[in-house]
């Protein structure tokens, strides 16, 4: 049992991790000073919430782990994001269009892990729902700004739904782990969380002028660790110092 | 239209209720909505305020400051609207 | 009230310690010096987000990694509230990125060094931040409004950055051999560009004496650099790092430290678009803000679909 309450922990602060490690790889590179230093508070946000999941993973696993060797020294198959997260960042149309996607199944799916069992759980969605309303918010207003605005924005805006959309069904699809977490009353139950996650879609792409692809969902599974060929690339930066000076204190 | 910048908005936070809101700097952004969330990242990442206002630069109206003898000095030898005009017994110690 | 008088005037008034606000009359000498130097401000702020950015997606571990991305995101923000302050004289922030991007404009020629161990970030930290925090602390007294306001919020923002710096190299000075020697090496690379920050030696400043005279400086270059020589010995004896300096050393009857020569040639030659990164700093700048274009006229065309929408319920 505590090694399924790790790996869920680690599926939740992976998520996080890797999409705030995305966002800060645009710092400083932003369409604008304002939008530049907007994402940079969303990368924060999720950093805050990685450490919360981690510290408390480090708990549960015991002995020597700590937030740090949670986040940094896992192998590649370790590593529980889903593949919608790891997606780079081509374009503004994609760095907007994976947030949207992300805070639409990360509001509801917070709002249960505040009735989780498990109190640190509950407190940890209760900290970051703040965050997560925010984020939908932000990105919301922005798929329809760039849905609707310009003809080559909108283009770009269908473009990067259309290339991200195959990846949600995979937020959906429950793990064994997720089921029995679920059970246990800690998870929650996915499916409760592609209703809101489906409404939520079809208000704010209606605004949007932005049509619902009708397209196959892809075969990833990056919710037991197999990821896409993008994967190894974000861990060669974000592992780099402590690979390459193992066991010392920074 | 590539040259047509957004335009600049200024930044008004109340930092806490009680308190009026102060102006704190400007920012540019096509809508209200974007100026709002701007705002909000920009100018308050330290806990800095409770509620924000953001309005478009162009909507205000400044006073001119070669106009400044006219419009304020007249209000210099009004002394009667200040309380020390008013001369009371020391004895009076609170009024 | 001919030109004369008036500049005689607003010259008394920033003689008498008023602050000098944006619709006021000002010769014209004064604003263009400070929509360049407000501006170069400004952009030594968004540049110097390039460095550092480098590292935070390799920052070693999660503290550290928050940290860094708040400093940096700090200095975005200090960006926008320099470019505020400029555009209240009349220029507009793309104007002034333009100018950035072609060339035409300078920014501190510090952000032209490659940022290539992480003791590189406790370096700019400590040492790029403490001697920008000299400056900036004198210019929060500066004599125009707009600009005192936003250096300011940017001191008070800005305590943070050296001590984040420091500690970092204090960390690895208190760490193994390898990490020492990594903080050693920033050290030695960061020193000498750290001191050109102040900018050339008062008798090559032909502009101090206006800059003085209108309150943008209190103190020269060189009395800036003696300032942060006195700060900074005693704390690099703290980490047990050296400065490469050897003619550094105490002198009692002045009070201060006496410093070796610093190379100008290397200085000018970094002004002049020689350094390591200038190409790759203006590239990276160029290239957000041409890959941003579409976006921004998305954000504007939107605006007004809205308020055309809003016209049109209105009308009904």
């Amino acid at each position: 049992m505590k090694e399924k309450l790790y790996q869920y922990l680690l599926m939740l602060g992976d998520n996080s991790m890797i999409l705030g490690h995305r966002l800060s790889e645009l710092c400083g590179h932003g369409p604008s000073l304002e939008t530049d230093i907007a994402l940079t508070n969303h990368s924060l946000d999720l950093f805050g919430q990685v450490r919360s999941y981690f510290q408390y993973a480090a708990e549960v696993k015991g002995g020597e782990a700590t937030e740090d060797s949670v986040a940094f020294l896992r192998y590649e198959r370790d590593y529980l994001n889903t593949i919608l997260v790891e997606q780079p960042n081509t374009d503004f149309a994609h760095v907007i269009g994976r947030q949207f996607l992300f805070d639409a199944y990360h509001l509801p799916l917070l709002e249960q892990l505040m009735e989780s069992n498990d109190e640190t759980i509950a407190a940890i969605a209760a900290k970051s729902i703040k965050e997560s309303r925010y984020h939908l918010r932000f990105s919301s207003s922005w798929v329809k700004r760039l849905g609707d605005g310009t003809d080559e924005s909108h283009q770009k805006m269908q473009a990067a739904i259309n290339h991200l959309f195959p990846f949600i069904h995979e937020l959906f699809r429950e793990t064994p782990i997720e089921k029995e977490m679920k059970e246990l009353g800690i998870g929650a139950d996915l499916s409760l969380i592609k209703e809101r996650f489906d409404e939520k879609i079809k208000e704010v792409f209606a605004e949007a002028t932005l049509e619902i692809p009708q397209i196959p969902s892809r075969q990833v599974n990056g919710k037991i660790g197999i990821h896409t060929e993008q994967m190894g690339f974000i861990l060669a930066e974000l592992q780099y110092m402590q690979r390459a000076y193992p066991n010392m204190t920074w | 239209m590539a040259n047509q910048g957004l335009p600049i908005w200024e930044v008004f936070i109340r930092s806490k209720n009680g308190l009026e809101h102060r102006h704190v700097g400007s920012l540019h952004a096509a809508d209200a909505e974007m100026a709002l969330e701007n705002a909000r990242d920009v100018y308050t990442r330290r806990e800095e305020g409770v509620s924000l206002w953001v309005v478009e630069s162009k909507h205000i109206t400044a006073s001119n400051p070669e106009h400044q003898g006219e419009l304020f000095e007249p209000a210099q030898d009004k002394v009667y609207r200040h309380p020390t005009f008013y001369k009371l017994p020391d004895e009076l110690e609170h009024m | 009230m001919n030109t004369q008088d008036l500049e005689k005037k607003f010259q008394d008034r920033i003689d008498a310690g008023e602050k000098i606000e944006p619709k006021d009359w000002m010769p014209e000498k004064y604003r263009k010096t400070h929509i360049r130097q407000i501006s170069q401000h400004a952009h030594s702020e968004i540049v110097g987000m390039l460095p550092e950015g480098n590292w935070i997606s390799r920052a070693p571990s999660l503290r550290r990694k928050v940290a860094l991305l708040a400093k940096v995101q700090d200095e975005g923000g200090h960006g926008l509230y320099l470019y505020s302050a400029a555009e209240t004289l009349g220029i507009s922030r793309d104007e002034l990125f333009n100018q950035l991007h072609t060339g035409k404009a300078k920014y501190s020629s510090i952000f032209n060094y490659p940022a290539l161990t992480w003791a590189d970030i406790g370096a700019i930290g400590w040492l790029v931040d403490g001697a920008a925090i000299i400056n900036q602390v004198m210019l929060t007294r500066t004599s125009f409004g707009p600009y005192a306001r936003a250096m300011v919020r940017i001191c008070k923002e800005e305590s943070f950055h050296q001590r984040q710096g420091y500690e970092i190299l204090l960390t690895l000075c208190n760490g193994t051999e390898v990490q020492k020697a990594m903080a050693q090496d920033a050290l030695n690379r960061w020193w000498w560009p750290s001191l050109m920050m102040f900018g050339p030696r008062d008798e090559e400043s032909p502009n101090t004496a206006q800059s003085v005279k209108w309150k943008i400086k209190r103190k020269t270059n060189d009395e800036l650099r003696q300032q942060f020589v006195d700060n900074t010995i005693p704390q690099a004896e703290i980490l047990g790092i050296t400065v490469p300096d050897p003619d550094l050393k105490w002198n009692e009857e002045r009070g201060h430290y006496d410093f070796g020569a610093i190379d100008w040639s290397e200085f000018w030659n970094v002004v002049k678009g020689n350094g390591p990164c200038n190409k790759e700093r203006l590239a990276a700048r160029n290239a957000a803000w041409d890959n941003g274009a579409w976006v921004r006229e998305a954000a504007l065309a939107h605006s007004e679909k809205q308020a055309k929408r809003e016209e049109l319920k209105q009308a009904i």
